[in-house]
């Protein structure tokens, strides 16, 4: 049983993840105020932040993991259970606020099926509620990984998510 | 020789900038005679994407540009000397005019391609810090004091005072601070000047550094804007390389080096002491001042920290001499500011004006007034921390006193437009519901009060008002006010208590009548189908959640009020008014 639970835990690292993480702790070596980085660094590169990773960054320097888990905890930015393959980042700011993002919002979750925070089952998409992504002339706005899409209706943004889901039929990534 | 600009700031790429670039991209490839470059946001991002094209001397805008326009501007005008008409927003042979604009802080964006740093340095630029290193540090801060800059985060404290102490606190080690923590929810200047003139940005900070004595400097910049982030590295990569950045700078004694560090996400971080708490790898919570920066900041270290609005104005002032700033503005607030104009407005994009001109002339002679010939109900001036601005008083005069009059403030510079069609609770609401999320947890006040009055506000929205709601709302914005350590609490009421000022009528109707005026509240309207459905199933073909309206047909639709998101999509298809609104 214990070793179907170990096989199963899928936190558990690698020591290849475990060299991975201790070269970004490296990189930053001597440089002060480091914590935020290397997390930002170790999230990019894992896509979420693991327990187990934090207690490695945690001895590497030298502060308790409560600290790490503290700091990260704070900040918006960080995650701490894996991601999908697209994150769709929905604008709540003011401009997409009074735009409509809240009906858009309620249209998005209804045709994936998930809430703010979590993961399709396929894995395909997570939906982040983010502040305000600085583009508020084209509100409302959604940003799907590193693409901003602007002025969006209903039926605009179901046509973007369908071309993802499409592409992901095909075996490709946009 | 023809060049061709595409304006490739965030919100140009996110209307589609980047493939109109790889278009001209192709169609002007292996022609000698064309020269294609990307440039920041020229402002008017209502017409985005935007190209402009310059033919011997004479300038030509085109948007909104799409693929197929950009063939045609190509064949047209780059080839065929003709300008394209139809899609000209502005021509000149020498600048554009900016209706009522001036323009200061956003001399170059739009104007320079933010990766060449000789198109930077062929428009004056780096000159204030040559200028400034020919005098003494003392003199520097005069001119800054002289020309009555102040901070452009939001506080207006006058910059030049900021540098005074910081150059008075006497240590081995001082740090210089860029705040591009830009977390006002509706603003968007500092990334448009990050993005578009990043040099501007560096520059500043190394005239404070040599005026207050300092030689290191931090951009703390949001890791939401990629794109500034990439551009500020490459201008300091640079920048050093022509020894504008490093050791003894331009053959002086005075050396200084610039490090970017990337936020994480958390807005009380725009606070000084939050902020520094975050560079240093901390939880970004503020801390009681005295302690000032300018006495103990960073690791214990005088710092100063300004905005990258006020960085990037110090550079022309140093330049241009303190009179080509104050001679604009008023008695009090001198020179420009920028603001981002959003919402129900039809220009909306990024202006830059006297400081002093009423409110009206830039709603409506520079924003073009109110999108869809709607009425004009309120501006939202200074994001979460500052307020709302009714139709009276719209001749108020943007300056830091007069806005501050009315209950809101100058801020950071997001002016967001509210139409008739905006619902006054919901839009404090909204506010109440970003600041309680943002609070960072220390001062009891802010953590649970706002927490309170969201829950008052969410229940007033849901139709559960009760009279004595306003009086505490009242009671708890005052307590909040006067019992936060920063000015995230000490400002987080005032949405609440300018909308409560102005537009009371809106608080009563949700409460006594449980109405919502504006129809914004989704738990006060209902949409029903009527006897007058014929059951032709445009609605159901229209809604986005599938199993909200039911029916087969030619037979009478429901809707399922269960399932309902109350989009409106059906009530605005129904071309037989058989869908009511109530």
């Amino acid at each position: 049983m214990i070793i179907l639970i170990n096989l199963l835990n899928m936190d558990k690292i690698m020591d290849n993840d475990k060299n991975k993480i201790k070269s970004i702790i490296d990189e930053y070596s001597g440089s002060k105020g480091a914590l935020i980085p290397i997390l930002q660094k170790t999230q990019a590169t894992f896509g979420y932040l693991s327990e187990e990773s934090m207690t490695i960054i945690a001895e590497a320097l030298n502060i308790s993991s409560s600290d790490v888990y503290g700091v990260a905890t704070f900040f918006a930015q960080f995650r701490f259970t894996p991601v999908g393959k697209y994150v769709i980042r929905v604008c709540h700011g003011t401009a997409c606020h009074v735009g409509g993002v809240k009906i858009l919002d309620a249209m998005l979750k209804s045709k994936i099926g998930i809430k703010n925070g979590e993961t399709t089952k396929d894995g395909l998409f997570t939906i982040q509620e983010v502040a305000c992504l600085g583009c508020c002339s084209l509100a409302p706005v959604v940003m799907i990984n590193d693409t901003t899409y602007g002025k969006l209706t209903n039926e605009k943004l179901g046509k973007i998510i369908d071309t993802y889901v499409q592409a992901e039929k095909e075996g490709k990534t946009l | 020789m023809i060049r061709i600009k595409v304006g490739t700031a965030t919100c140009g790429n996110a209307a589609g900038a980047q493939k109109v670039f790889d278009k001209f991209k192709e169609l002007s490839l292996n022609d000698k005679d064309i020269s294609l470059e990307e440039t920041g946001c020229i402002g008017m991002c209502y017409v985005e994407p935007i190209a402009e094209v310059a033919v011997s001397g004479e300038k030509y805008l085109y948007g909104p540009v799409d693929e197929k326009v950009a063939e045609l501007i190509f064949q047209d005008h780059v080839k065929g000397g003709k300008p394209v008409e139809k899609y000209i927003l502005s021509s000149t042979s020498n600048e554009y005019k900016f209706n009522k604009q001036k323009r200061i802080v956003l001399r170059n964006t739009g104007v320079i391609d933010p990766e060449k740093i000789d198109d930077y340095l062929a428009r004056d630029g780096y000159n204030g810090l040559k200028k400034a290193l020919a005098k003494k540090p003392e003199e520097v801060i005069q001119i800054v004091l002289d020309s009555g800059l102040r901070g452009r985060g939001g506080a207006g404290f006058p910059t030049g005072m900021k540098w005074k102490f910081a150059n008075s606190s006497k240590n081995d080690k001082k740090y210089v601070i860029c705040n591009a923590d830009e977390g006002d929810p509706g603003a968007f200047m500092d990334r448009s000047v990050l993005e578009g003139d990043p040099h501007s940005v560096l520059e500043g900070m190394l005239i404070c550094g040599y005026a207050i004595g300092a030689n290191e400097g931090y951009v703390y910049c949001r890791a939401e804007y990629p794109l500034a982030i990439k551009r500020l590295i490459d201008a300091i990569k640079q920048a050093k390389e022509r020894n504008l950045i490093g050791d003894n700078i331009l053959g002086s004694n005075f050396s200084f080096d610039i490090h970017i560090k990337e936020g994480a996400g958390a807005f009380v971080c725009g606070e000084e002491t939050a902020l520094m708490a975050s560079v240093e790898g901390k939880r970004g919570m503020p801390r009681l001042r005295p302690p000032f920066p300018a006495v103990s900041g960073l690791w214990t270290k005088p710092t100063n920290i300004n905005n990258v609005e006020t960085f990037a104005c110090v550079g022309y002032i140093l330049s241009n001499g303190a009179e080509s700033f104050n001679k604009y503005g008023t008695e009090k607030s001198k020179g420009t500011k920028v603001f981002a104009l959003a919402g129900k407005i039809n220009n909306g994009g990024l202006v830059e004006v006297e400081m002093g001109i009423p409110l009206r002339e830039v709603i409506y002679d520079i924003g073009g007034g109110i999108k869809d010939g709607k009425k004009f109900k309120a501006v939202q001036m200074g994001g979460p921390s500052g307020g709302c601005i009714p139709e009276h008083l719209l001749d108020t005069k943007v300056d830091y006193e007069s806005l501050m009059a009315t209950g809101a403030i100058v801020g950071s510079g997001g002016m967001v437009v509210l139409d008739e069609d905006s619902c006054m609770v919901d839009v404090a609401r909204y506010f109440l519901n970003f600041t309680q999320n943002e609070s960072c947890g220390k001062c009891a006040f802010c953590r649970i009060g706002t927490k309170r009055m969201l829950e008052i506000l969410n229940k007033i929205c849901d139709g559960k008002g009760e009279e004595s709601d306003i009086a505490d709302l009242m009671d708890l914005a005052a307590k909040i006010k006067n019992s936060s350590l920063c000015a995230l609490g000490q400002t987080a009421p005032n949405p609440v208590l300018t909308t409560l000022k102005y537009f009371e009528d809106e608080y009563v109707a949700h409460i006594k009548d449980k109405k919502c005026p504006a129809g914004v509240c989704t738990a006060l309207i209902n949409f029903t189908i009527n006897d007058k459905c014929i059951g032709c199933q445009l609605c159901k073909k229209v809604c986005p959640v599938a199993a909200a309206i039911s029916g087969s047909a030619k037979v009478k639709h429901q809707i399922d009020q269960d399932v309902c998101i109350k989009c409106g999509a059906c009530y605005k298809a129904c071309k037989i008014s058989a869908i009511d609104k109530k």
